[in-house]
């Protein structure tokens, strides 16, 4: 028997906003425990919900970038279900309304492009978190209760753990881009369920799915995968049968463990939110929206290697985040030679970046610096060797005038014939022996005497200059 | 005449004029509830060292002469919370929860300077129409002891018709102004769904609840829904239009306009002939003022009650839920593990009328029983608005009967259900298409009082009050005073 | 419809409720009346008619996204009965299939 796997995945996403989905307490990380909280999110007798317009706008934008059809007239539901980290007992979610559907991503696999469809995006809320104790008792936050999120189910459409890990990526990237969320897995403001099944070749009803939990990272989602694949095989292969259940990826290990077998599906009881009047998005609204997307990192990446003739691998580091590829863009727009751009974002700036865990919007450097300081290698003002001095000064405290600056450190290279030639003269007439040597063919006298003029200039001098210039006035004597 | 036998804007003008204190009504106010509370049991707590230290200070200051409320006192349903002082909504469940906010009414009645006299008993959650299921006491209908007050807001009804305060707040999810107004004489609005801020309102059916004003007079009634009126940012269900004077016009007067009398509303069969024949004499009152009866029909309103139980209670199933045990209210003792937490936390913190709505809310709402419950009570809901929006193309207000009888005995209906759920039956399709409706007393019948309500349009409260007035000014109903019979 | 005391057993689990045995069966013969009196609503033809799930009938209210802090953690812990460094203390949560969003 041949068998076929089946992947879907829920993606859970945490929206940027100030404030939360439905009260006006700060949306942020790092606050001691319960302090960006109020009587909302803790479900305080008497409150009530009120929808933050910019975790709408965020959740369209993501949906828009999904290529979701938009449901203009939508509504929020609540969800019941028991738990301390869910203060009202119910979450407000979007059941049959939600904000986005019938989109769909390409990934890459192998070479080949191939289309997952994405059935959904909603809204909702988020939960608090609960710390589980070694002493019996379980600790509260409440501080990510009510931060927005958007739910995006994917359909069943990927057929091994490598596509799976390409979606996410994939998905990853676009939401990056909208700017709508950090999307960082070790953070959690990005979050993975999977489900998987198997089914024999040619069958079409699924067979039996288990959900994967605790999937804290890209390659746990792959890991989790292979080995549900292999379990799910084992058991099918020798004429078992599987139960549909939830189970747990295991770090330490790489394998799942069952958490639980689901009997039936939960009963979660949604009905509308009766605090929450229905949402009309006009069009006016999602087409501003629409028409305010970035490019999309497959589009750029294309643009760079056709537009640019940018290699493919380059392309594909320079879109790896909206920030490097928006500054990559805008430096071109200095007009910097595309290829020394992307070489020094590649380079110098990604080596700083990674070693001093900083991201390109955290760093001093401006796309103007950058470009500025790479017309100043062409035409020679700086040699390369100083450039690695000029680019530190500029990632570390940053200049508005890449050029002065470089005059004002003294950085500059000395090319002008008439400060040195007298140099040059000075040289020559202090080593004959040297003029004498290389008219008689030996070759490394001429190193030796730029050697001496560059020491003379402090290393100021345009080697490339000097060299030209030196060979005319030995030509002279 | 004693002080608290004046109308609002009676009391205003001496304290303008300096021949009233606030300080002196806060007091005779709680002479009076020393006085009657041992017979009434109106109240569940009262703030009077605060009260008056703040009428005291009101004084200092000196009365607004442009604010008509201020230095008067209010007494406040115990499901309205209250910033610091214990909430309780009669529940064993918040037996000891000080709430660390004020709803919106509180915030507004504090910006205009009413002062809060105390909180007022109810049914638990405001579920029941008799407030005997209230976890902490029985109040009494002043007119005859043995009686209930009606409810759910049956502390706000009782205390107002017993004297000890001139205004209370209530809250209405089905009835629960208008009844108890109806059982005790006094004049009860339940405004428009979205009139006033629910923020704070400690929640039972979402979308039918709305906070409302008990009186004994209507002109009083409309001064104080005034301000606790408009648009909440904190509740987006609360009306962004504008909010009129509602005593403007109030003394027009009902000439040329046309009264709709709904016939599902009069059932000739009723035990108790005595409500729809003071009913019919009102009408007959309305027409001696120059306005047109016309019968209509609203023939989805049989479906009101099977509807309205099905919505309130998945909604308060739902909203009970926060009751957990953990945060605040009830916890249980001697619990081994969370599961066990909730269970008992909200088993012997809510009241059997309490844990019977929730059981029905859940089960509407539960997997196969949805459409068949929720959704169709839903669409039922559909059918009852239009059949108002219908009738109010052709007249302007309707008239029925708020109450198929007058108040019954204490311990009289509590053992079944269905009875007090079927006592609601006029009152739930209000509720149902989100309209506005007052009760006003018309009459009585085996000595105690009839009330009769008035349903108007969406936002329309104006014309309510402006007919409500006309007929007030033309009896003397509302000049009786309770007896307090077989009271100490 | 009538309905029986797995339902109601069933129904109190999700509620969170718990009665006792000798109420259960009163509370079954109890819940049925209820249940029979909202079938009422089966007599009603609702074809092709929305729902009415809200009191009122504007729509689209929404906040601007501007962070504020209204009530400091100590009011808001005012009626937590556990606590500890700042944290909200409850038993232990025995796995029963829920957690978050």
């Amino acid at each position: 028997m041949n068998l076929e796997t089946i992947i879907g995945l829920e993606v859970h996403v945490e929206l940027k906003t100030d404030s939360k989905m439905f009260s006006p307490s700060p949306a942020h990380f790092g606050a001691e425990p319960n302090t960006n909280t109020n009587v909302i999110d803790w479900g305080y007798p008497g409150v009530l919900p009120v929808v933050n317009e910019r975790a709408i706008e965020f959740g369209m934008r993501a949906a828009l970038a999904l290529n979701c059809t938009i449901t203009q007239d939508t509504k929020f539901d609540r969800k019941n279900y028991f738990y301390p980290d869910n203060p009202k007992a119910y979450q407000i979610s979007q059941f049959d309304r939600p904000i986005g559907h019938d989109g769909w991503i390409d990934i890459e696999v192998n070479g080949k492009t191939k289309r997952i469809r994405i059935e959904r995006v909603h809204l909702e809320e988020d939960a608090g978190k609960n710390t589980h104790g070694t002493d019996g008792y379980s600790y509260v936050d409440l501080n990510r209760q009510g931060t927005p999120l958007i739910e995006i189910v994917s359909e069943a459409d990927m057929r091994s753990p490598e596509e799976a890990y390409a979606y996410l990526e994939a998905l990853k990237q676009i939401v990056q881009f909208t700017g709508v969320s950090d999307v960082k897995m070790e953070e959690g403001s990005m979050r993975c369920d999977a489900n998987i099944s198997l089914r024999p070749f040619g069958q079409e009803a699924f067979g039996t799915k288990a959900e994967l939990k605790n999937l804290n990272s890209f390659n746990y989602v792959r890991k989790g995968l292979v080995y549900e694949v292999e379990r799910q095989e084992k058991v099918l292969m020798a004429g078992g049968e599987l139960q549909q259940e939830t189970r747990r990826y295991d770090e330490s290990t790489g394998n799942t463990l069952l958490m639980r077998v689901k009997e039936g599906s939960s009963d979660y009881r949604y009905f509308p939110e009766p605090d929450i009047p229905r949402l009309i998005i006009e069009d006016e609204w999602v087409e501003s929206v629409r028409n305010a997307l970035p490019e999309m990192p497959k589009e750029r990446r294309a643009r760079y290697v056709s537009e640019l003739s940018i290699p493919e691998y380059d392309a594909e580091v320079l879109t790896s985040s909206r920030e490097l590829s928006d500054f990559f863009d805008q430096t071109l727009s200095f007009e910097a030679d595309a290829k020394q751009a992307s070489n020094w974002l590649m380079g110098e700036v990604s080596a700083y970046l990674n070693s001093e865990k900083l991201g390109i919007d955290e760093t001093a450097l401006t796309p103007k610096a950058l470009a500025e300081m790479i017309h100043l290698i062409a035409d020679g003002t700086i040699s390369s060797k100083i450039a690695k001095k000029v680019f530190r000064e500029l990632i570390v405290n940053g200049s508005d005038n890449v050029e002065s600056l470089v005059e004002e450190k003294g950085w500059a290279q000395l090319s002008d014939p008439s400060k040195l030639l007298p140099v040059i003269n000075e040289i020559l007439d202090q080593n004959e022996q040297s003029i004498e040597d290389y008219k008689n063919g030996r070759d490394r006298a001429i190193g030796f005497l730029v050697g001496q003029i560059m020491k003379q200039t402090r290393g100021q001098a345009n080697p490339g200059v000097v060299n030209q210039l030196l060979k005319e006035e030995i030509e002279k004597r | 005449m004693t002080i608290l036998d004046h109308t609002l804007e009676e009391l205003h003008e001496l304290l303008v004029k300096g021949e009233l204190t606030s300080l002196q009504i806060m007091e005779s106010v709680y002479d009076r509830i020393e006085e009657t509370e041992a017979n009434v049991g109106a109240f569940l707590a009262l703030s009077k060292t605060e009260a008056l230290a703040k009428a005291r200070a009101m004084d200092e200051a000196g009365i607004d002469p442009n604010n008509i409320l201020s230095g008067l006192p209010i007494g406040i349903k115990d499901n309205i919370v209250t910033k610091g002082v214990t909430t309780t909504a009669a529940s064993k469940m918040l037996e000891d929860f000080v709430p660390v906010y004020d709803a919106t009414v509180v915030e507004k009645l504090n910006d205009i300077g009413m002062i809060s006299v105390g909180k007022l008993n109810m049914d638990e959650f405001a579920m029941g129409g008799s407030t005997e299921n209230s976890a902490f006491k029985v109040t009494a209908n002043p007119w005859d002891l043995s009686k209930v007050p009606g409810g759910s807001s049956g502390g706000s009804a009782a205390a107002v018709a017993a004297g000890q305060v001139p205004v209370s707040l209530g809250s209405d999810t089905g009835g629960s102004i208008r009844e108890p107004a109806a059982f005790t004489g006094i004049v009860g609005m339940k405004p428009t769904y979205g009139r006033v801020s629910r923020y704070g309102l400690i929640a039972f059916g979402s979308s039918l609840d709305q906070i409302g004003p008990f009186t004994r007079t209507v002109k009083d009634n409309a001064l104080v829904l005034n301000a606790i009126s408009g648009y909440d940012q904190r509740d987006s269900t609360s009306y962004d239009g504008e909010t009129p004077d509602f005593t403007q016009g109030i003394d027009q007067g009902v000439k040329g306009m046309r009264i709709g009398v709904p016939k599902e509303y009069f059932n000739e069969d009723a035990k108790e002939k005595g409500v729809i024949e003071s009913v019919r004499a009102a009408l007959k009152t309305y027409e001696e003022l120059g306005a047109e009866i016309v019968e209509v029909s609203l023939p989805h309103s049989k479906y009101g009650i099977p509807a309205y139980y099905i919505i309130a209670s998945s909604e308060a199933s739902s909203n009970l839920q926060r009751f957990d045990g953990i945060r605040y209210g009830y916890r249980a003792e001697n619990v081994q593990n969370l599961e066990e937490l909730y269970v008992k936390s909200r088993s012997e913190g809510f009241g059997l009328e309490v844990k019977r709505r929730i059981m029905l809310g859940t089960f509407s709402l539960s997997a196969g029983f949805y459409d068949a419950h929720f959704k169709k009570a839903a669409q039922a809901r559909t059918l009852i608005r239009q059949d108002f929006e219908k009738v109010f193309e052709e007249v302007d207000f309707l008239v029925a009967p708020t109450t198929t009888t007058t108040a019954f005995n204490i311990g009289g209906q509590i053992e079944d259900p269905l009875a007090m759920y079927m006592a609601d039956i006029l009152t739930v399709p209000v509720n149902l298409a989100g309209v506005p409706s007052v009760s006003i007393p018309c009459g009585f019948s085996n000595e105690m009082p009839v009330g009769m309500q008035l349903i108007g349009k969406h936002f329309d409260e104006q014309t309510l009050y402006r007919a409500a007035y006309a007929f007030e000014q033309s009896t003397d109903f509302h000049k009786q005073k309770p007896l307090f019979k077989g009271g100490k | 419809m009538s309905i029986n005391e797995e339902t109601v057993k069933h129904v109190a689990k999700l509620a969170k409720l718990e009665f006792k045995e000798e109420e259960i069966h009163d509370f079954t013969e109890g819940m049925d009346k209820i249940i029979n009196l909202v079938e009422q609503l089966e007599d009603l033809d609702t074809t092709g008619v929305e729902g009415t799930y809200h009191g009122i009938t504007h729509h689209s209210v929404l906040r601007e996204d501007k962070a504020k802090l209204e009530v400091s953690r100590e009011d808001l812990f005012t009626n937590v009965k556990t606590k500890q460094d700042g944290f909200i203390k409850v038993p232990a949560i025995m796995d029963n299939g829920e957690s978050g969003a």
